[in-house]
C-alpha cells in the first residue's frame, strides 16, 4: 500500500476537488432519487422542484431563486467552517447553534443602545459584525475552557450552552429587546442603513426584490481567511496536529491548552459572524428566538464532514445543501411534501460516506 | 396545598420521559457510548406510538411500536458508531436528523399538514394524572442501579466503558455488549417518545420531543453517571418546566425563560464543580476497536 501510494505521481488538488466535487453531486443525486422513490414521492417531479427551488426557471428567471440560495448558503458556510475549525482540532463541539444565537443577539443588543446615540448607521453595523461574533468567540470559548480546566466534554458542555443561549436570547427579545410600539415578540426591526444593502438591482429581475446581500460577500470572503489560517499558518499546523495527534502536539510540546480554548473561540466567533449576517441580511433585521432556532447550527455537522472539514469542501457542500433547502422549500410549496425531507437526504449521505470510510479503514488494518 | 399537589404531580409528569430516556443513554455511556441522537430516538418513539395505536386502537401496543421503531434506529446507531467504529458524535448527529426528516415526511404523508388535529387512544390514567409509564420510569431507577451494581452483565457493561482492552481479553465481547446496551437505551427512549405521545396529547407534531433528548444526556451527566443521580437530576428538569407552566397559569411575572434556562446552568455547575469529571466512564466516547 506504502509504495504503491508514494510511485502514483500525484494528482494536481483542482483536478481532485473537481474530481470529488463530481462524484459526490453524483452520489447525492443518486441518494435524493433513493430517498424519494423509497417515499413514495414520484421521482422526475420531485427532482426537477429541486432544480426549480435551488436555481430558478426560465419562466420565472433564475436570479430570485439564485440570490435565495445563496443568501441561505452563507450561515450554513459559516457554521460548517466553524465546525471545520472545531473538529479539526479534535473538538467534537455541536455548539454553533448557541454561538449563531449568541452573535445575533448581541448584534441586537447592540443596535439597541447605538441607535440611541448619533453614530452613524454603516458603523452600527460594524459595531454589531465585531460585538455579534465577540460574543459568538466567548460563548464558544467558555466550552474550550471547561474541556481544558475540568476535562467537561465539549459534546455535553456545548448542548448545554446552545440551550441556555436559546432561553437567554427568547427571554431578553421578550423582554428588555422587545420591540417598542406594536404588540411584537421580537426586537426591534432595524433601519435599512443598517440593514446589509441588497446587490442586484430589482430592474434586473422584473423588479422583484431578490434577496441577495453584502452579507453574502463578506462571508464568501471569510472562508478563504479560514484557509490561510488553518493550512498556512503555524498555529493553524498545532491546531491540525493537536486534533489529528495529540500525543505527537504534546511531544512537540505545543501550548495544548490554549491552542484547544482559541479554537473553540474561534469557532465561536465564525458562527456567530453566520447568525449577523443573517440577521443583518433578512427582511427586517428583527430578532426572535423563533426563526433562529433553526437547524443551521446542526446541518452544518453534515456540510462540514462531507466537506472533508476542509474550508473548499464547507463551501461546496453548504451551497448543495443551500440549494436542496431552497428545493425542498419549492417542494413544500408545490406539492405538500415535506421539506424535512431533505434532512433523510443530508444524514443518508454522512451514513454513506461514514460508512464507506470506516469499512475500507477496517480492510485496511485487517490486510496489514 | 393543592396547589402544591398538582405542582409535584405536574412535576413527576414532566420527569417521566426525561427519566426513562436518560436512564437507557445511563446504561449507554457506562458501556462506553454517547448516544447524542438520543432525541432522534424520542422523536421515532413518539410517532411510532402514535401510528400503531393508530391502527391498533390500543395505546399498549403503541408503546410496543415506539419501543421496537426506536430500537431500530438505535440498532443502526450501533451498527456505524458500535460496529464500524465511527465517530460516535457524528452518527449520532445524524441520526437526529435523519429521524427529523424521516417522522416529518411520514406524518405529512399520514396525516397531511395538520397533524395535531388526528388524535389517537391516550394510555389510561392509573391513578392522579399518571399513565403505567410513570410507575415504569420510577421502577427503572432501582432496576438500571441494581444491573449495573449489583449483577454480572453490569460488571461487563461497566468493563466495557472502562477499560475495554481489559474486559476484551477477559472474555467479553465489547462490541455485542455496547450493542446491546445501545439497544437498551433505544427501546428506553423509544418508551419515553410514547409518554410524549400516547402518554400525555396523544398526538404527533413535528419535532415534538423538543430538545428532551438532549435534556436527557444533561441529566446523566448531571446525575454523575448514576441511576439515583439520574432521579434526582430528572427531577429538576420536571420541576422546572413544571414551574414555567404554573407560574403562567397563575400569572405570575417570572420570565419563564429564565426558568427554563436555570436546569441547564445549574448542569453546568455541577459539571464544574466535578473534579476533572472523574465519574465519567474512562472510554466514553472512544470507539473500540479489536487489535
Amino acid at each position: 500500500m506504502q509504495t504503491e501510494a508514494r510511485t502514483r505521481r500525484p494528482v494536481p488538488a483542482p483536478v481532485r476537488i473537481i474530481a470529488l466535487a463530481a462524484a459526490y453531486s453524483a452520489g447525492l443525486i443518486v441518494l435524493l432519487a433513493v430517498t424519494f422513490a423509497m417515499l413514495r414521492i414520484p421521482v422526475p417531479m420531485a427532482l426537477k422542484q429541486l432544480w426549480v427551488g435551488a436555481v430558478g426557471s426560465a419562466d420565472e428567471g433564475h436570479l430570485y431563486a439564485i440570490s435565495s440560495t445563496l443568501v441561505e448558503m452563507a450561515p450554513l458556510m459559516l457554521a460548517a467552517l466553524s465546525v471545520c475549525i472545531a473538529w479539526r482540532a479534535g473538538l467534537f463541539s455541536i455548539g454553533a447553534q448557541g454561538q449563531i444565537l449568541m452573535g445575533a443577539l448581541a448584534a441586537t443588543a447592540t443596535a439597541r443602545i447605538a441607535s440611541a446615540a448619533p453614530i452613524p448607521a454603516p458603523l452600527i453595523t460594524f459595531m454589531m459584525l465585531v460585538t455579534g461574533v465577540a460574543a459568538g468567540a466567548a460563548w464558544g470559548a467558555l466550552a474550550g475552557l471547561m474541556r481544558v480546566k475540568r476535562g467537561v466534554q465539549e459534546v455535553i458542555s456545548t448542548i448545554m450552552l446552545n440551550y441556555t443561549a436559546l432561553h437567554i436570547v427568547s427571554w431578553l427579545v421578550l423582554g428588555p429587546l422587545r420591540a417598542r410600539g406594536a404588540y411584537r415578540t421580537e426586537s426591534d426591526s432595524l433601519p435599512d442603513g443598517i440593514l446589509f444593502a441588497r446587490l442586484i438591482p430589482s430592474a434586473w429581475s422584473d423588479h422583484i426584490q431578490t434577496s441577495l446581500h453584502a452579507g453574502v460577500l463578506l462571508a464568501l470572503f471569510v472562508c478563504p481567511l479560514v484557509y490561510i489560517y488553518m493550512f498556512r499558518t503555524s498555529a493553524g499546523f498545532q491546531l491540525r496536529v493537536l486534533g489529528a495527534n495529540d500525543e505527537a502536539a504534546r511531544t512537540a510540546h505545543y501550548p495544548a491548552d490554549r491552542l484547544k480554548i482559541s479554537a473553540m473561540a474561534l469557532s465561536g466567533g465564525v458562527a456567530a459572524l453566520g447568525g449577523v449576517i443573517q440577521l443583518l441580511g433578512s427582511a427586517t433585521g428583527s430578532l426572535s428566538a423563533a426563526s433562529f432556532s433553526g437547524n443551521t447550527g446542526f446541518t452544518a455537522i453534515p456540510a462540514a464532514l462531507l466537506g472533508g472539514l476542509h474550508p473548499a469542501g464547507a463551501f461546496v457542500t453548504s451551497l448543495f445543501f443551500a440549494g436542496l433547502t431552497q428545493g425542498c422549500r419549492n417542494l413544500e410549496q408545490n406539492t405538500g411534501v415535506s421539506s424535512v425531507v431533505i434532512y433523510v437526504v443530508q444524514a443518508a449521505a454522512v451514513l454513506a460516506v461514514v460508512g464507506i470510510r470506516a469499512f475500507r479503514q477496517r480492510s485496511e488494518t485487517e490486510a496489514s | 396545598m393543592s396547589i402544591l399537589s398538582a405542582a409535584i404531580e405536574g412535576s413527576i409528569t414532566m420527569a417521566a420521559p426525561l427519566l426513562l430516556a436518560s436512564i437507557g443513554e445511563l446504561v449507554v455511556q457506562r458501556s462506553g457510548v454517547v448516544n447524542v441522537g438520543l432525541e432522534g430516538l424520542i422523536l421515532t418513539g413518539a410517532l411510532a406510538a402514535v401510528l400503531g395505536t393508530l391502527n391498533t386502537h390500543n395505546p399498549l401496543i403503541g408503546v410496543v411500536c415506539a419501543a421496537i421503531a426506536a430500537g431500530a434506529v438505535a440498532l443502526l446507531f450501533a451498527l456505524f458508531a458500535v460496529r464500524l467504529a465511527a465517530n460516535q458524535v457524528v452518527v449520532g448527529v445524524v441520526i437526529n436528523l435523519l429521524t427529523l426528516g424521516l417522522t416529518g415526511t411520514v406524518s405529512r404523508a399520514v396525516f397531511g399538514a395538520q397533524s395535531t388535529f388526528v388524535s389517537v387512544e391516550a394510555l389510561p390514567h392509573l391513578f392522579a394524572n399518571q399513565t403505567i409509564l410513570t410507575p415504569l420510569a420510577l421502577t427503572m431507577v432501582p432496576a438500571a442501579w441494581w444491573l449495573l451494581n449489583r449483577t454480572r452483565s453490569g460488571l461487563m457493561i461497566r468493563a466495557a466503558g472502562e477499560q475495554p482492552a481489559a474486559a476484551d481479553s477477559s472474555g467479553i465481547s465489547v462490541l455485542n455488549l455496547r450493542t446491546v446496551a445501545v439497544l437498551f437505551g433505544g427501546v428506553m427512549a423509544g418508551i419515553a417518545g410514547a409518554c410524549l405521545s400516547v402518554g400525555d396529547v396523544p398526538t404527533f407534531q413535528e419535532g415534538m420531543s423538543a430538545g428532551r433528548g438532549f435534556i436527557a444526556l444533561a441529566i446523566v451527566t448531571a446525575g454523575r453517571w448514576s441511576a439515583p443521580g439520574c432521579l434526582a437530576a430528572a427531577l429538576v428538569f420536571g420541576i422546572s418546566e413544571e414551574l414555567e407552566i404554573q407560574g403562567q397559569a397563575m400569572g405570575l411575572h417570572i420570565p419563564h425563560d429564565i426558568l427554563l434556562a436555570v436546569p441547564y446552568v445549574i448542569t453546568l455547575i455541577i459539571l464544574l464543580s466535578g473534579s476533572h469529571s472523574s465519574k465519567a466512564p474512562a472510554a466514553l466516547g472512544i470507539p473500540y476497536v479489536k487489535r
